[in-house]
């Protein structure tokens, strides 16, 4: 009762409620700060928030070839796999008519997502559409579509084709994010592992995640005492130092990476000095590229200022009191650096992680330059299907699942860390 | 100087310096009693935080050796000194709670947990913070915190405690209300203390002697009475209190006290004698403002006057700044006895014991 009697009684001078007349205050700030803030509002839509929606609804979306064989589709799922072993008439029926009378370049891209379901369909449909339009353009109707079908290419008696279509028979599907890790759809629409020589992506997923994990590790192991220099040394030498560490933002990727490729390779630099001092034979050389050990090699070097970075803006604050406190109050410099100086660097250590990590499991250039064929990441897979297979469906769907696992980790770490305690310069 | 076996702390011929060009501080030698509290006082950059540093063997004396307890400490690291330490901005370690800030120093000697426990308890009741273990540094107000690292550097049963500057970042009611506690629990405990300030009330209410710095020289150590009232050169006489000066030259030497001709024809005072030594010198009269006394023509011996250039009403007494002897910043107190009544402008005449002038260095 009191309560509604003091806010109904809170009255500017001029008699206007207090709280409006705070809003009617407030208003023109809130619009300027919205007015100053829209620019970059509108920049993020336009060049994140619009294009990663755009990349998850390709990653789940048939509805071109369901648009282009809407009748087909309709009448195989009425198809019972284990009574009949084809698909009844009706099936060929609407093919038929859908190919005859269809748009040829509707067709013609819907043949190539036939393809990525099982290869062969393209050339197959193109022989058949050709024969079809013969067919009617004499006028004839065919007695059985389904005989029709089977005599132009006895591949249509194949049920393993028509099993295929449960790959692409609903508009919104979940099939490109199977095929990402090696899965597909059975002829009763379960999902299966794809047959051994189609398994590609979990391999490459694993090795990926191998070399993030090792990336973000041997950044950690480098990176920790830089950054500790960077944090104690009297200024002149640190800003020295920070110049050393933020070279490789000057020189372009391209050319880190092709000097690596100097360095390790077999007639390189680094395997000519161990020769040259006898560590190794002139038949021993060591391949140091062009594998997994070269991704690591240049990639944690090239990320390194990535860990160093956060790392250094956590120590810089740290006062050089504690150290001296915690050794003041009896605990040995191992000890006094264990309890005292490493757990405050934590929000450091995992933004630095948090940052290597993410950049690594994305990462492109570098393992495709000097990575050859067994040290590729998932990277190279989504190149691949961009530009060679067109397969965008594919690509949206291991992008999406890329961006998953970063949530995951963003989830986690700020399960774990607290998303505040983020520090990056 | 040289019975050790007296003292608890000992500064032996100590040099330190750290680019191998300036000594910050210069051929220490400082005797500490067990018990003590014993102050360093002086402006900034004299030497203090230099000093203690060694005593906790975080820098290394260029030269001279300290002792702890007759034994030499310089070989042993500060991990094994057993000196507590307050640190000029707390060293609170911020990710652990003020239990476990208590509790570090008792974990790395292998106290047992039961016992780790009491003690916390125990150190905390002692600065009257009992409920506030399980917060953060980051939680507790300025005096708070300085309560906690008190606390830290004393949990351990240390042989001595380093206090550096502690109360500096406290508001001044802070700053008393806390000088009077760390005086109390010294008391109480009786550990040696160290304390390290560039406040000189600080210095003079809290200490049983107190070392003055400058430019890395301890210029007199000394009880607070002695070092107020019998400054042993002017640095000390200025930096200690408030302070007049005069300057003039030594006309006469007599035993302990002289007569000083002041510059500028002012006439002669009568001085003791205590940082000059021969007839011809320049010296600097040393009087504090309450032993001068006004309008009293009959006592002491020296007899002067002085124009008023300003009256400062405080209450008890008034401050009435002088032009005396060519000097304008010559500050009288008049104790407010109801019978003052002259104006700015106005003539006084002052006179002085020459018991209280001190003629010093220049
Ligand atoms: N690590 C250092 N390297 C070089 N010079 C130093 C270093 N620490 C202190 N100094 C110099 O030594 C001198 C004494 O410094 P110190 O810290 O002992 O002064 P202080 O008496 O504690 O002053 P304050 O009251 O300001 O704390 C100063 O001139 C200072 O510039
Ligand atoms: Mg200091």
């Amino acid at each position: 009762m009191e309560v509604t009697i003091s806010t109904a009684e809170l009255l500017t001078t001029d008699g206007i409620p207090l709280k409006q007349s705070l809003r009617k205050a407030e208003r023109r700030n809130k619009l300027r700060a919205f007015l100053l803030v829209f620019p970059l509002l509108l920049f993020i839509i336009v060049t994140f928030v619009m294009p990663i929606g755009d990349m998850l609804l390709r990653s789940v979306d048939d509805s071109q070839i369901n648009s282009v064989f809407s009748n087909t589709f309709d009448e195989y799922k009425n198809w019972d796999k284990e009574a009949d072993e084809l698909p009844p008439e009706e099936v060929y029926k609407s093919l038929f008519f859908e190919l005859a009378n269809g748009d040829k370049r509707q067709i013609g891209k819907a043949l190539t997502r036939m393809n990525y379901a099982k290869s062969g369909w393209k050339s197959l449909i193109k022989k058949t559409t050709r024969e079809i339009k013969k067919i009617v353009k004499k006028g004839e109707e065919p007695v059985s579509y389904k005989d029709t079908f089977i005599k132009i290419n006895k591949l249509w008696a194949d049920p393993t084709y028509w099993y295929s279509f449960n790959q692409m028979v609903s508009e919104r599907s979940s099939i490109y994010y199977w095929n990402a890790i090696d899965r597909t759809f059975d002829k009763d629409g379960d999902v299966v592992l794809q047959d051994e020589k189609r398994r590609m992506y979990m391999n490459t997923w694993i090795r990926t995640f191998k070399v993030s994990i090792y990336v973000t590790i041997f950044c950690l192991i480098l990176g920790f005492p830089v950054a500790h220099l960077l944090a104690n040394l009297p200024l002149r030498y640190s800003n020295l130092l920070m110049i050393f560490v933020l070279l490789p933002f000057w020189t372009s990727l391209l050319v880190r990476t092709t000097a690596w490729i100097v360095m390790l390779q077999q007639n390189g630099v680094i395997n000519g000095i161990l020769v040259w001092l006898g560590v190794i034979s002139d038949d021993g050389r060591i391949q140091m590229v062009y594998n997994e050990a070269g991704t690591l090699i240049a990639m944690t070097q090239i990320l390194l200022p990535f860990m160093i970075l956060p790392l250094y803006s956590v120590m810089r604050v740290i006062p050089k009191s504690h150290m001296r406190a915690a050794q003041n109050l009896g605990a040995k410099p191992a000890m006094a650096f264990w309890r005292v100086y490493l757990p405050q660097t934590i929000p450091g250590i995992s933004a630095g992680g948090l940052l290597v990590f993410v950049l690594a499991i994305g990462y492109f250039i570098t393992p495709e330059l000097v990575g050859g064929k067994d040290g590729k990441l998932i990277g190279s897979w989504i190149a691949y299907h961009l530009r060679t297979t067109l397969n965008w469906g594919l690509c949206a769907a291991l992008g999406g699942i890329l961006l998953g696992i970063m949530l995951i980790f963003y989830w986690l770490y700020n399960k774990i860390v607290g998303i505040d305690n983020i520090k990056l310069g | 100087m040289n019975d050790t076996s007296q003292s608890f702390v000992k500064f032996e011929k100590i040099d330190k310096s750290y680019d191998g060009e300036v000594l910050v501080v210069k051929n220490l030698n400082l005797d500490i009693a067990k018990g003590e509290f014993v102050t360093m006082l002086g402006p900034s950059g004299s030497g203090k935080t230099t000093t203690l540093m060694m005593l906790a063997g975080f820098e290394t004396p260029t030269n001279g050796e300290i002792f702890l307890d007759t034994k030499p400490i310089s070989k042993i690291p500060p991990y094994e000194r057993e000196i507590g330490m307050v640190f000029q901005n707390y060293a609170l370690f911020p990710h652990m709670t003020v239990a476990e800030n208590l509790s570090f120093p008792l974990e790395v000697r292998k106290i047992s947990k039961p016992d780790i426990k009491e003690k916390v308890q125990k150190a905390l009741d002692m600065v009257e913070l009992g409920n506030f273990g399980t917060r953060f540094p980051a939680q507790l107000s300025g005096g708070q915190q300085q309560r906690v690292a008190l606390a830290r550097a004393l949990v351990f049963e240390p042989r001595l405690v380093l206090m550096d500057e502690p109360l500096g970042a406290l508001d001044k009611n802070l700053r008393e209300q806390m000088q009077y506690e760390i005086k109390h629990i010294h008391d109480r405990i009786g550990i040696t203390v160290v304390y390290v300030t560039h406040d000189q009330s600080e210095a003079l209410t809290m200490s049983n002697r107190i070392a003055v710095f400058n430019d890395g020289v301890v210029q007199q150590l000394s009880t607070p009475d002695i070092l107020y009232e019998k400054p042993e050169n002017s640095f000390v006489a200025k930096f200690i209190g408030e302070n007049n000066t005069l300057n003039g030259v030594v006309k006469e030497v007599n035993g302990s006290s002289c007569t000083v001709e002041l510059d500028g024809g002012f006439g002669m005072v009568k001085a003791l004698k205590i940082n000059v030594n021969e007839v011809g010198e320049k010296t600097q009269l040393s009087i504090r403002p309450e032993r001068v006394s006004i309008d009293s023509s009959t006592s002491g011996s020296n007899n002067f006057s002085g124009k008023i250039e300003e009256l400062i009403y405080l209450g008890d007494h008034i401050r009435a700044r002088l032009d005396v002897c060519g000097n304008n910043e010559f500050i009288v107190k008049v104790p407010n006895e109801g019978s003052f009544s002259h104006k700015e402008g106005d003539q006084l005449n002052l006179s002085w014991d020459s018991e209280d002038v001190r003629a010093l260095d220049i």
